[in-house]
Formats: C-alpha cells, structure tokens, sequence
C-alpha cells in the first residue's frame, strides 16, 4: 500500500512548535531517513514525544512537505507524480487544524466530494449526497446534518471530520490525533470506528496517537519516533517495551498486559511512588 | 431570485429619478417610443449607461472582494486594502499631472488606472512569494504597505499639480459613474461579466480553501495554482473598477460580508448573489447621490461609504448578530 524509503523531510523556514524538533535535529530537518512501509489493510499507529516529526511524517505522505530525499510509493507510484486530485482520491486526512467556517456538518461532508467534481460542474450530483448519506451514518453523525460546524462538540466534529474522509472514498486514511481533548467515550468510540472501518471496508489506516495504551490497544503495528528518526516498529508487544519506552519518553513506566484483550499497557510512575517504592 | 428582482425594481427607479423626473407611468413609451423626445435621450444616454456601468463595477467589485475573503480566510481582506486600488489611482493622477487627458480624450485615464493596478498586482505579488508558493500573511501586510505609500504619493502630487487638475484627481478620487464614452461602458459591462464566469471554474476551489490551506491540497485542490488565478482574477475585476469609475469604496468589503451573513459560505451561490447584490448596491447608491441635492451630484464614493458603513456598524453591533458569521 504505502512504501517510504529513505525519506528526510522537513521545514526551511520552521514553525516555532518545531524549534523543539530542529533544535535536536541536524540542518533543520523534522525527520530523517525514514524507512515505513505499510502493507494493504493495517493499522499502524505513529507514536512518539512531542516534536518528533509524527506529524510531518503524515505531512510528507499529502504532499504539503516535499521531501528533500526518499521517495513515497502508494501502490507502487511515486505520490510526486501524481495530481493531488488522483491523490485526493485515494488517501484522505483527518487533521487537527481543519477550520470548518461557518457551514452545516452535510455541506461540510459533501466537501469530501471535491475530488470527484469535473471541472465545470459545480453542483453536487444524487451519488455525491447519496455517499455522503452513508459516511454520515456510518459515522453516527447523521443526526448532525444540520447544524452547524461551530455548533457542535469536539467529539462530533471529530465525527462529521471522518465522515467528510469517508466520503472522499480513500484506500488510506491518515488520522492526526484523532483523540486528542476527547474524554474517554468519546476515546473509545472513535477508535472503534476506525476499527469497524477497517475491519468491514479494508481501509487502511495510519493514525498519530498520543495515548501509548489506546496505540496498543487499536493498531496492527506501531512505529516509535524519536527525534525525527523510527526508533521501533514493529508490533505494539515490541515496541511497547518499558526500557524503549523509558528511554525515548525519558519518563519512569511499568508495561503491564491487559487482562482482557492481552494488549500491552503502559503506566506511568510519578516521582512520588518511586520515591516510596525506593525507600522499600 | 429575490436579488434580481430587487435589481431590475432598483433599476426602474434609478432611470425614474434624476436632476429630470419622469414618472414610472411615463417610463415604458419614453424608453421604446418618441426617438426624439428629451426623456429618451436622457434614458438611453445618460441614465442607462450609467446603470450598466454600476452594475459591472459593482459587481466585478463585489466578486473581488469574495475571491479575497475567501481566499484569505480573512474578513478585512477587500480589493482596496490589497493596494490594486491604491496603484490604479496613483495611475490616474500621474496621467491628469501630466496632462494627458486633455490631450486624448476620455481614453488615457481609465488606461493608466489599468497599467498602475497591474504594475501594483505584480509588485506585491512578486515581493510576498517565496519558494515558489504565496504567503498570505506577507501579501495582506505587503498590500497595505503599498497603498499607504500610493496614497503618500498621490498627496505628493496633488500638492504640486496645478488647480484644474487639482479638483480633477479629487473628484475622481471620490469616485463617479459617469463616463461619457459608451464604447466604455459596454467593456466594463463584458469584463465584469466575464471575470464573473470565470470565477465560477474556481467555486469548488474556494469552497474548499475555506478550511484552509492544507485542508484544501488534501481535498485534491491544486492550491498554490489556484491562489495564483483566483488572485489574477480579483486583481482583473478591481483594475477594471477603479480605473473607469474611480475610488469606490466599501462595495467590495460590505457587500461579501452580507452576503455571507445571510447565504452561508457556499460559493456557488455568493460569487453571483454578490455580483448581483454589488451591482444592485451601486447603482442605488448612485440613484442617492445624484438625486439627494439635485441638481448637484454628490460622488457615489461618498455614498456607498456613509451608507454602507452605517448599515455594516450597525448588523455588527446587534446583540442577536451571529459570532461565527466572520467567515
């Protein structure tokens, strides 16, 4: 599906939340020499501190950031040669930035749509709703159609930006912390989503996560940044590995097996409790 | 559907009144009959090509101001605090200091109007790219540089140019509909209306830019491409503008901004609602203004700023207005 090799990517002229990143990194670069490659299917979990270019990386594959050596292949093409509406076709985005303006969550949908318009039709056609209809109810979001954008809670919005990714009718999906500022209902609800969609429509899914234990929890494999380089990848038992873990997140953890699905999870140690458990 | 219906009512009115009133009832035979009689040179001459002229300023005004709202995501954004209008009236003056007016006839004023919008689109064009790609950020702060220092220039003329011509920069600079040279009329009319259909290819593309930039390239839009056209072609309709009717202002920040608020932000429906709503603002604007102290004409720029400023201050300021309307 997805085949990175010897990427270096990053930004000339740098945003200030990625001093962080460039300040480690040599001549300016977010990430170097990333080797990724993501088979039909999977879903493969990006995790990593902040500033370690997880973000980027899923910046590189859209084309905003042209890579300044390696190549990207999606099924075998060169994604620099392809338009971004073929492209648009095939992968679609659920970013944090989206600003949604003032619209109804169903136009907002139907924007998803955009890369299946001809150049002189400017109206949407019965598919175009009709597939809209459907991203909307598989995202439980068709109780929202009208209302607006600005209207609604994040989980929502965070529901209609997947139904709008839905319609485009992609192969891959990126996800950039699709969970992050939600509580844990929410958490939950959306990663089961994106399993179903998986599951039922073999979409394949590449998601930024911050939470190490829903990363283990939901993804097939899982690729640890540190630094703007892959520390791990591999599945979540061997990258969750609490000495990795320590080492890349610089923070004391203890990586335990959950009872149920028997997915590694990992706890953090406050200073408090290793004070007590040194004192022991 | 409202809109032109509330377009051609204003117009009937607009040929109605003037320094001559002539009744609604007496409108119709005036207009197709009596080749000869003082209402239908007035109509067909004066009055009719008058409201043409608004509509394609108006209008082409109008849709400039939408490109650049929504191309900016930036509710400020209007053709005139982009600097085109400041370059087009640097333009002018130069040609009424150096006399060309007199000499050439009606021509050489639009014309330079023309060259100083276009050198100032390029200028500020070439000095906020970098990397091949459009920063927004710079072109906003670059544009209002600019027109800061056309303005400064334009008053460094005015202050050694002689009386005549004094008052011949000053009242374009207030701006006018009237134009006495039809051939004129009838291309600012095309222009606008064509600039109007080409918009149209870049609705979807605009529509998509209103969740930005980066949201709009992963929606297929080729944005740097489209930034670059949608641009050409505000600065088109804001040459046009001022360079046959002058300094207009509010036309293009006022009525986008209507717009949005009571049609949504779907471009397909704004760019001709605009265009129409411009062009129906103008011409009752210019009905004002040539009616009010009549037999005197007070400019439209005046109008169309004391009018729409008052009305815009005023939807701002209710308590019910809707926050998020901003775009």
């Amino acid at each position: 599906m997805l085949d990175i090799s010897g990427l270096t990517c990053g930004y000339a002229c740098p945003p200030a939340s990625l001093c962080e990143a460039l300040r480690t990194g040599e001549a300016g670069f977010a990430i170097r020499n990333i080797n990724l490659r993501v088979a039909d299917g999977e879903i493969v979990g990006i995790i990593g501190p902040n500033g370690s270019g997880k973000t980027t990386l899923l910046r590189a594959v859209t084309k905003v950031l042209n890579p300044t050596s390696g190549a990207i292949l999606f099924e075998g093409e060169n994604i620099r040669r392809m338009k971004a509406r073929d492209l648009a076709r095939k992968i679609a985005v659920v970013s944090q930035s989206a600003e949604s303006g003032f619209m109804t969550v169903e136009e907002f949908v139907l924007l998803g749509r955009t890369p299946y318009y001809d150049r002189l039709r400017f109206l949407e056609s019965k598919n175009d709703l009709e597939k809209a209809r459907s991203a909307m109810e598989l995202t439980d979001s068709l109780k929202l159609k009208d209302h607006l954008m600005s209207r609604i809670s994040g989980g929502e919005r965070q529901l209609a930006l997947i139904a709008r990714a839905i319609a485009q009718e992609p192969k891959l999906l990126l996800l950039d912390e699709p969970t992050n500022h939600l509580d844990i209902t929410h958490q939950v609800g959306i990663l089961d989503l994106v399993r179903r969609l998986n599951k039922n429509f073999g979409l394949t899914v590449i998601m930024v996560l911050h939470d190490l234990n829903l990363a283990g929890e939901y993804c097939h494999r899982l690729a640890l940044f540190d630094h703007g380089e892959i520390r791990k990848f591999g599945t979540p038992e061997e990258v969750l590995d609490y000495r990795l873990i320590e080492e890349v997140y610089k923070t004391v953890v203890v990586v335990e097996k959950n009872p149920i699905s028997r997915k590694p999870y990992v706890l953090a140690i406050s200073e408090a409790a290793r004070e007590l458990a040194a004192g022991h | 559907m409202i809109l032109a219906g509330l377009l051609v009512g204003t117009g009937i009115i607009s040929l109605c009144f003037g320094s001559a009133n002539i009744s609604p009832a007496k409108l119709l035979p005036a207009l197709f009959g009596g080749e000869n009689t003082i209402e239908h040179t007035i109509l067909w001459e004066v009055r009719l090509p008058r409201i043409l002229l608004g509509l394609a300023v108006g209008g082409a005004l109008s849709v400039a101001g939408v490109i650049l709202q929504g191309m900016f995501r930036n509710p400020l954004v209007e053709p005139y605090t982009m600097g085109i209008s400041g370059g087009a009236a640097l333009g002018v003056c130069l040609a009424i200091l150096l006399g060309l007016g007199k000499k050439f006839g009606a021509w050489p004023l639009p014309v330079a109007g023309a060259i100083g919008a276009a050198a100032t689109i390029f200028a500020v064009y070439f000095l906020s790219t970098e990397q091949g790609g459009l920063n927004i950020r710079n072109l906003l702060l670059i544009g209002i540089m600019v027109s800061f220092i056309c303005s400064s220039l334009i008053t460094l003329i005015m202050a050694v140019s002689k009386v005549e011509d004094l008052h011949g920069i000053i009242f374009w600079a207030m701006g006018s509909l009237e134009q006495s040279n039809p051939m004129l009329v009838r291309i600012a009319f095309t222009v606008s209306v064509a600039t109007l259909f080409l918009s149209y290819f870049f609705c979807l593309e605009l529509n998509a830019l209103a969740l930005g930039e980066e949201e709009a390239l992963h929606l297929g839009i080729s944005v740097e491409n489209s930034k670059r056209l949608l641009f050409l072609l505000a600065a088109i309709m804001t040459g046009l503008g001022v360079s046959v009717a002058g300094i207009i202002g509010f036309v293009g920040l006022v009525v986008p901004h209507f717009m949005r608020l009571f049609l949504g932000g779907d471009h397909r429906i704004l760019l001709l609602a605009s265009w129409l709503c411009g062009g129906l603002f103008l011409v009752f604007c210019d009905t004002i203004g040539r009616t009010i102290i009549s037999p005197t004409e007070l400019p439209v720029g005046v109008v169309t700023g004391l009018l729409g400023g008052v009305i815009f201050v005023y939807v701002l300021c209710r308590p019910e207005r809707k926050k998020q309307c901003s775009i």
